[in-house]
């Protein structure tokens, strides 16, 4: 059926918004244009939310519309429990940033159209990687995802940061979108379809072919580079020069999650592989340490906030690293274990979300009311900002792993799944799984300093007016909203987590890990008291010695280490770029000198290697032929003639010599006409040499006088090489195409219908007017555009006045 | 003008003519015999060419009141209509034919349509040579 359905309309509906949101803005300027945007996620959220009962019984809703069908390219929506949870998610904070965005984007100041226009080419896009099915399509809206998120970290394009911003993430995200490219269509190549599920039912087909792993390494280069997992991460920071509510929305809800939505798709195929398992949780792991390690060091909010997300996406993948083992497992043998890191995937997925999301917008708060982010100038602020406050609290205590909130349960449970990693007994986990949990450890600790960092530097300490711009007061009302909502997400999964666990999270495993679907084991529960277990213990150990390195700042800010906030990846970036650039013009340089010499040595010595090359892999040298036609003496005389010209061409001392020896050149060869009987030919030979000698001279009179360059010796040498080598590459050639002829001449047939035919005698010229006449009308056609060039060379040039 | 050359110019007076015969000639035989537009018109050049040696180009530009680029345009446009000109008879594009006629004078004669496209090509190449030479040599 060719018919777009609900959903398929609800997918692109973003994308026809963005088209008419220009319009309503210049027409109807004294509304935020905000208000009429708010409009849409807020349906498609309802609209989603209905799917929730049909998911959570395990059913799939799925329509198709062909696109390009020759192709097996059809637009595929598709919504199983992991799509359902990324489309609510995309549309539900969505909804909260476009409301957070009309009070933070001033109605005169900024050019609103483009901001939304962007923003709804994002929401569409991002809708559309999560709900489709085909690859092809997948992998279309996955680059209009990099490309909405460059418009939008260049949204104030006046500054020099947010371009290079922009440019870093797209170059970033767009090569990994390329890899990913490669995977699908390798992927594509092993199974002949584009669609994932077709793909999950031949996962085996894929296990064994010998396309498995380089299709496994693409993809994943593209997943890790869209959500900025290590080394790959360093363009998310510099993304923060967007507006807050961008980067609230697509660079901590959204669009960083994108690459842990293709893992999570793509865990039935590759999981259960051993390397899926240890890149994706060797990589978590490091992007977690790295993340928590490097936003220690930040002194902006948002600098905090990227790092403290690149180190909580890390952590989702390594839950999805470990929990892809359940495909390894599919007997029953420790399934709960590998099944509890999936769980706990998609919970702290859903928990990041709503707590990010809502010290992004608290960050913008401060931003926006104090105009700086710096968190040495700040300080102060609870009694001043106290709904901020409120908010930050929460969001920074569930981020950092506190109870009562939801971030307590996910990071707990992260740690049960990390500790269980040595139990694993497979892909050799016995030996190197205690680096799991121990490098978590170590993380959650970083991440609780960053957050205590923040929350303390920000909103205690003292209050200096002097530090601030304007008069620092508690934001208006709307700007509270959408972070208080989050916020008391926050707070309601904290506490009752289990309204989540069969509605969303038990779908969205089912999706991830397919086969368990039916299982015993899959009853998802999610407690706030454990009892006193390892986890626990590690927990307080975390607060602790959080709280001691944050009592011991004094000391340690003084380490140079910490008073560098860039990456040092960056450098690796920047040379890169910078390297590229110049490499690139040293190249061009080395190579493109403007000398016309230059290129033709170039020219000829490809044709000479090339060619010879070619002859002598054919073996089609042949020079000593049976048959060669008798030589006569007066042939020979001839040539000797034209050798003596050809050498006085190319020694000659002035202009004049080498043209009379040249024009000797051409009478020869009417002369060599004659005698192979070509009457046609030597008259036209006659006549034309002597007008192009006749042009020559006429040209020459014009010419300063001759001055002799003299090459140095080595281009002479070349010269002297690559001339040779032309001059015997053609002779060989000739002789060789004149020894392996296989086939007889046409000659016979136009000898015989010459007369009869075309009712001349006079070959040469019935083949040129009649039976090639084609030819001939083109050839006259270029002497009559040499012609009118010339006159318009020497006629038609400009003057200078004319300029 | 060149006033002292009045032994060119005498010679060129009489040459020319024979030069301009003798490149009919080429042009008209050239069905049967060599020849044909192309050395047909490289010739009838040479005998312009000789007029403005002896003489001056403005001599030339008297002989041939018509500028060359419109002659060069005349000679593409009968070649290109002798090659559409069958379409008409329901053949291929630069399709030619022959016959033989009872002319008065000549006697019986061929007639070969692809002496339309031969006129045209002699047309071009005239006008070419001619104007690439005046052009330039009008420049000194």
């Amino acid at each position: 059926m060719c018919v777009f359905t609900a959903l398929h309309w609800a997918t692109i509906s973003p994308l026809l918004l963005a088209i008419i949101i220009p319009f309503i803005y210049k027409y109807v300027r004294q509304i935020h244009t905000g208000w009429f945007v708010l409009i849409l996620p807020v349906i498609l959220f309802i609209y989603f939310i209905q799917f929730l009962p049909t998911v959570s019984n395990g059913d799939i809703i799925s329509n198709s519309v062909p696109w390009v069908p020759s192709l097996g390219i059809h637009f595929n929506v598709y919504v199983d429990g992991l799509s359902l949870l990324f489309a609510l998610l995309i549309t539900g904070i969505g909804s909260l940033v476009v409301l957070y965005s009309i009070f933070y984007l001033s109605k005169i100041k900024e050019q609103l159209h483009k901001f939304y226009v962007y923003l709804l080419l994002f929401m569409g896009a991002m809708l559309g990687v999560v709900l489709s099915d085909n690859l092809i399509v997948l992998y279309t809206f996955w680059e209009l995802t990099s490309l909405a998120s460059a418009l939008l970290i260049s949204y104030w394009y006046t500054r020099k940061k947010s371009r290079d911003g922009a440019q870093k993430s797209m170059l970033i995200t767009v090569f990994g979108g390329f890899s990913m490219l490669a995977g699908i269509i390798m992927l594509s190549i092993i199974t002949d379809t584009f669609s994932i599920r077709e793909m999950i039912a031949q996962a085996d087909i894929i296990a064994s072919s010998e396309l498995f792993i380089p299709a496994m390494l693409f993809i994943l280069l593209g997943a890790f580079t869209k959500s900025a997992q290590f080394p790959f991460h360093i363009w998310l920071p510099d993304a923060m020069e967007a507006p807050t509510p961008v980067s609230a929305y697509l660079h901590s809800a959204t669009m960083v999650k994108a690459g842990i939505y293709l893992v999570a798709r793509f865990t039935p195929i590759f999981g259960g592989a051993a390397e899926w398992f240890w890149i994706i949780s060797t990589f978590g792991i490091v992007t977690l340490l790295w993340g928590s390690l490097s936003a220690v060091r930040q002194k902006d909010l948002k600098g905090i906030l990227a790092f403290s997300t690149i180190s909580q996406l890390g952590l989702i993948m390594t839950l999805l690293g470990l929990g892809s083992a359940t495909l390894y497992f599919t007997d029953g043998q420790n399934v709960e274990i590998y099944l509890a890191a999936i769980v706990t995937a998609v919970f702290h997925l859903i928990n990041h979300a709503t707590f990010k999301g809502s010290l992004f917008m608290s960050a913008g708060i401060i931003d926006h009311e104090t105009g700086t982010r710096d968190i040495r100038k700040l300080g102060g602020l609870m009694t001043i900002m106290p709904i901020t406050f409120t908010m930050s609290l929460i969001g920074l205590a569930a981020m950092a792993g506190l109870p009562p909130f939801n971030g307590f349960l996910s990071k707990e449970m992260f740690f049960t799944s990390v500790l269980h990693a040595t139990e694993f007994g497979i892909f050799n986990m016995e030996t190197f799984g205690m680096l799991f949990p121990v490098i978590a450890w170590i993380a959650s600790i970083f991440t609780f300093l960053y957050c205590a960092v923040m929350f303390f530097q920000t909103f205690t300490g003292k209050f200096e007016p002097s530090n601030f711009k304007k008069v620092v007061h508690e934001a208006p009302a709307g700007l509270l909203i959408s972070p208080l909502v989050l916020a008391s997400l926050v707070v309601i999964f904290g506490f009752f987590p289990n309204i989540l666990s069969k509605s969303i999270i038990e779908p969205a495993v089912v999706s991830i890990a397919p086969m368990l679907a039916d299982s015993a084991y899959l009853d998802v529960d999610i407690y706030m008291w454990h009892g006193f277990n390892t986890e626990l213990m590690m927990t307080i150990g975390v607060v602790v010695l959080g709280t001691i390195l944050f009592l011991l700042m004094n000391k340690w800010v003084k380490l140079s280490i910490y008073k560098k906030e860039r990456d040092p990846f960056n450098r690796v970036y920047d040379g890169l770029l910078a390297g590229v650039s110049t490499g690139g013009r040293k190249l061009t340089d080395s190579y493109m000198k403007d000398n016309f010499r230059q290129y033709l040595i170039y020219i000829y010595s490809f044709i000479v290697l090339f060619l010879g090359y070619m002859m002598i892999h054919l073996d089609v040298i042949a020079l000593f032929p049976e048959v060669y036609a008798p030589i006569a003496f007066h042939e020979v005389t001839l040539v000797v003639i034209m050798i003596a010209g050809a050498i006085t061409v190319a020694v000659a001392k002035t202009r004049l010599t080498s043209l009379a020896a040249l024009g000797s050149l051409g009478f020869a060869i009417a002369i060599f006409f004659v005698l192979f009987r070509a009457p046609d030919l030597a008259l036209t030979q006659l006549v034309i040499e002597t007008v192009s000698t006749l042009l020559f001279l006429l040209c020459f009179y014009h010419l300063p006088l001759f001055k002799e360059t003299i090459d140095s010796k080595s281009s002479q040498i070349v010269n002297g090489i690559v001339a040779t080598g032309i001059g015997v590459l053609v002779t060989v050639l000739a002789i060789s195409a004149h020894n392996n002829r296989y086939f007889d001449s046409l000659v016979d047939f136009f000898v015989d219908a010459s007369y009869e035919q075309a009712g001349g005698n006079n070959m040469v010229n019935v083949i040129l007017v009649d039976f090639r006449g084609f030819d001939t009308l083109f050839e006259i056609a270029v002497l009559g555009i040499a012609a009118i060039g010339i006159y318009a060379m020497i006629k038609g040039s400009i003057k200078e006045e004319e300029l | 003008m060149h006033p002292n050359d009045v032994i060119l110019q005498t010679v060129t007076k009489v040459l020319a003519f024979i030069i301009v015969i003798f490149s009919f000639y080429v042009f008209l035989a050239g069905h049967h015999n060599p020849g044909g537009g192309f050395i047909g018109a490289l010739t009838t050049a040479c005998a312009f060419l000789l007029v403005s040696v002896s003489f001056d180009i403005e001599t030339v530009k008297k002989m041939i009141p018509v500028d060359f680029k419109t002659i060069m345009a005349v000679g593409l446009l009968i070649a290109v209509i002798s090659g559409v000109l069958p379409f008409f008879f329901g053949e291929n594009f630069l399709w030619q034919t022959f016959d033989y006629f009872d002319l008065p004078l000549l006697g019986n004669t061929e007639l070969a349509t692809a002496l339309v496209f031969d006129i045209g090509v002699y047309l071009v190449v005239i006008a070419v040579v001619l104007a690439v030479i005046f052009t330039i040599g009008e420049e000194q």
